[in-house]
């Protein structure tokens, strides 16, 4: 199949490319860019002016709920949700049920996706068997089975022998760990940022330094064992700080943000708005404009979505009693791009942040859209404007606390592999 | 999500009642008002008021309770309501669906109102949110987050004894952190523009963030009651020395319980108060709790009038609006 997409203006970072540039497509991978290859004979067009063609987009961080929670959403699901927001590569966390500690699940869900057809989907293995911080999982056996990541989700390990053990093994095979920090037992049971609101509302707080100390704890054993971190989700000012620090003495580490922790405070819970239950909690506001910063000095090299569709009942509880999370593929675009808008970064960092970035932080050659890369691509309406509203997305999960805003920035067409697998009807 | 006031109707009028918080002073002072003509009600030989005939109220008590229970009981039929308790035992609607199930197949009933108890904070306003539009929700109790009618009490007898609140100090002494009623008193207390408050208690049960919803923090006992005009003791929990938040109760009391040299530092005509069911030698001695500058049982007292305002303010205003406002 050689397909030709015309008139856009190609923003592609890792490239340094920000230009009108026609795109030439053939066996799933760029041919060229700007001049037709000889003897090119596109079988398709896409025009694309007034629109930006950049890399598909990469999300380190997305539950599917397959297998486990099908009742939340599946693989097919979600992937066409991911597809019809420009995201060409999700990466799903270990938390699956079963746990994606043996590589017959790992296969299981790249089988599933593969099926789909719209996403490639990364599964992340487990650091331990079944997430329990006892025994090492077979790292070895799961990187054959296609996980090229690690990490062990929001399970905290809480020996600190096992974590280095876990680290060093993993650091062997040359894996890199996906870290989610958080203190066992400091926020054991909390539902929201610890803070005047959590006091106000009389819920059990979360504090700060259950992220602080647990991201510490993790740099020093980054330190000790040489292996490569990640560290997603960070939620707090200071944490930042540290991997910032971290990063200045040359340590092998990168952070990741959700991209709802750069628009929502813990404010945002006011009554008891179950949609901002998410984990790590929505902090203050000097944490909101501390991570701002650190994605556009690029500290954060990486925004995610931390997607996590649930079914409604999950959400219609009194607040602590209700599960945490946000249904927020579809928004990861164009929240992002409201970044630029506010003047937080410019267009091509913004971009850079849900590509290469994250293309960067996975080890893949991905992300960019090079002569020889795979046609993993999103075109996208920067002016399209849109409502954010229930019967639109089309994740199982219409959690989201974004309902009602008003967002710019649509993908209008998306390539995996050089095949459409998203087009707008319009 | 809208910030409109939950518990007001396109009046302004009370339509649930969910919290102290975000109540002006007129609504405030109008339940103290309304209290105090029904405190009468209770010593005449006949009992009952016909405000509420012909409405049926439900309480939803999700966590265990006498007092309060039986209080809204009394006051219901006082009023001449309806009145059915449900006790509903946690295990069996740990679950959302199964409450807002059983919410509406309640409300299919045709029941006017809800009294609700429940261990999680934020219940009463999660209820408030998802009920039909013509009833009514009065929290008696969400978790660690409100107990609105306890507190209400509680500035019926103070007004009672203290007049003017723009005069006096208040503290409230003991497990702040972990108190409904204290949350819904500061509240009230602030609101109502009270001189001076203060909470006194260890670290583990006060939070630095206490400051910002206007109390004065004291970890010193001595220092917190010199000089104040009331002292609202609180219940401390046994479990609270299972989660390490304070070493024994004989350490708690040496150091927060209420003795009569403690008192001594208050105002000589300081009113002591205390929610109940009181820990006698853990947060209050026998001779404060039972001495003359006990209210304690007034409090009870207080309840039974404070509960029937509440109740009637709510479901009278049905009766007489006539826009037929939806939630």
């Amino acid at each position: 199949m050689k397909l030709t997409i015309r008139g856009g203006r190609l923003i592609d970072p890792a490239n340094n490319i920000d230009a009108q540039q026609d795109i030439y497509i053939s066996e799933g991978r760029i041919a060229a860019i700007g001049i037709a290859p000889e003897g090119f004979v596109a079988e398709q067009e896409i025009d694309a002016s007034g629109h930006i063609v950049c890399p598909g987009l990469i999300d380190l961080q997305a539950r599917l709920r397959e297998p486990g929670q099908k009742h939340k959403g599946t693989i097919a699901s979600e992937s066409r949700a991911a597809a019809s927001a420009g995201i060409t590569t999700l990466c799903c966390p270990p938390d699956t049920r079963p746990v994606i500690d043996t590589p017959a699940v790992a296969e299981q869900i790249r089988h599933r996706a593969t099926e789909a057809g719209l996403a490639r989907v990364l599964p992340i293995g487990a650091l331990t068997q079944g997430l329990e911080g006892q025994q090492l999982s077979s790292m070895q056996a799961l990187q054959s089975a296609g996980c090229i990541v690690i990490g062990n989700a929001r399970h905290a390990i809480a020996s600190t022998l096992i974590q280095r053990r876990a680290l060093e093994y993993a650091s062997t095979l040359g894996l890199t760990v996906f870290f989610n920090s958080e203190d066992p037992w400091l926020g054991a049971d909390g539902c929201i940022h610890e803070g005047a609101l959590s006091t106000r509302l009389g819920l059990a707080g979360i504090p700060e330094c259950a992220e602080v100390i647990a991201v510490g704890r993790d740099l020093m054993l980054v330190e000790q064992t040489g292996v490569r971190a990640h560290f997603g989700q960070l939620s707090t000012a200071r944490a930042i700080d540290m991997i910032t620090e971290a990063c200045a003495k040359g340590l092998p580490v990168s952070a990741d943000v959700s991209a709802h922790q750069l628009f929502l405070t813990e404010m945002d819970v006011a009554e008891f708005d179950s949609a901002c239950h998410v984990r790590p909690p929505l902090r203050s506001q000097r944490d909101r404009d501390r991570l701002r910063a650190a994605v556009a000095e690029g500290a954060i090299s990486a925004i995610c979505s931390d997607h996590q569709p649930h079914d409604r009942d999950a959400k219609l509880a009194p607040f602590a009693s209700t599960e945490p999370g946000i249904s927020a593929l579809e928004t990861l675009l164009p929240l992002t791009l409201r970044l630029v808008e506010e003047k937080v970064l410019g267009l091509n960092e913004a971009i850079a942040r849900l590509t290469s970035g994250p293309a960067a932080i996975l080890g893949l050659n991905s992300g960019q859209l090079g002569i020889g890369a795979l046609a993993d691509i999103c075109i996208f309406d920067p002016k399209h404007h849109w409502r954010v509203e229930e019967q639109q997305l089309l994740s199982h999960g219409k959690n989201t606390p974004f309902l009602g805003w008003e967002l710019s920035g649509k993908a209008s067409t998306t390539l995996l592999e050089g095949r459409i697998v998203y087009q707008a009807t319009q | 999500m809208s910030r409109e006031n939950l518990q007001l109707d396109s009046n302004g009028k009370l339509r649930h009642f969910l919290t102290t918080e975000g109540l002006s002073r007129q609504h405030l002072t109008e339940i103290l008002d309304v209290a105090e003509s029904f405190a009468t009600v209770g010593g005449k030989s006949v009992k009952k008021v016909p405000l509420l005939r012909g409405k049926t109220i439900i309480n939803l008590f999700f966590e265990t309770s006498t007092r309060t229970r039986t209080t809204f009981e009394l006051a219901a039929s006082r009023l001449s309501a309806d009145v059915q308790s449900i006790n509903i035992a946690t295990s069996a609607t740990s679950k959302g669906e199964s409450l807002l199930d059983m919410l509406h197949n309640l409300e299919a009933m045709h029941c006017d109102m809800f009294v609700v108890r429940h261990a999680d904070s934020g219940a009463a306003h999660f209820i408030a949110r998802h009920v039909a539009p013509h009833v009514s929700v009065i929290n008696a109790g969400d978790g660690r987050h409100a107990h609105p009618t306890q507190a209400m009490l509680d500035m019926f007898t103070i007004r009672r004894h203290k007049q003017d609140f723009g005069a006096i100090k208040v503290a409230i002494v003991g497990d702040v952190l972990h108190s409904r009623v204290a949350r819904s008193q500061i509240h009230a207390l602030n609101t109502l523009g009270v001189g001076e408050l203060r909470i006194i208690g260890p670290k583990t049960l006060i939070p630095p963030s206490f400051s910002k919803l206007g109390a004065h923090i004291f970890h010193d006992m001595n220092k917190g009651l010199e000089g104040v005009d009331v002292v609202i003791m609180l219940r401390l929990q046994k479990e609270r020395m299972k989660g390490a938040l304070l070493p024994s109760e004989s350490e708690y009391f040496a150091r927060y319980g209420l003795t009569e040299e403690k008192l001594a530092l208050a105002n000589p005509d300081a009113i002591v108060m205390h929610p109940g069911p009181i820990n006698r030698g853990v947060e209050i001695a026998s001779s404060v709790a039972d001495g003359p500058q006990s209210v304690i049982l007034e409090q009870v007292s207080n309840g039974l009038a404070v509960r029937m305002a509440v109740m009637s303010m709510v479901l009278g205003r049905q009766a007489e609006s006539t826009d037929g406002e939806k939630g």
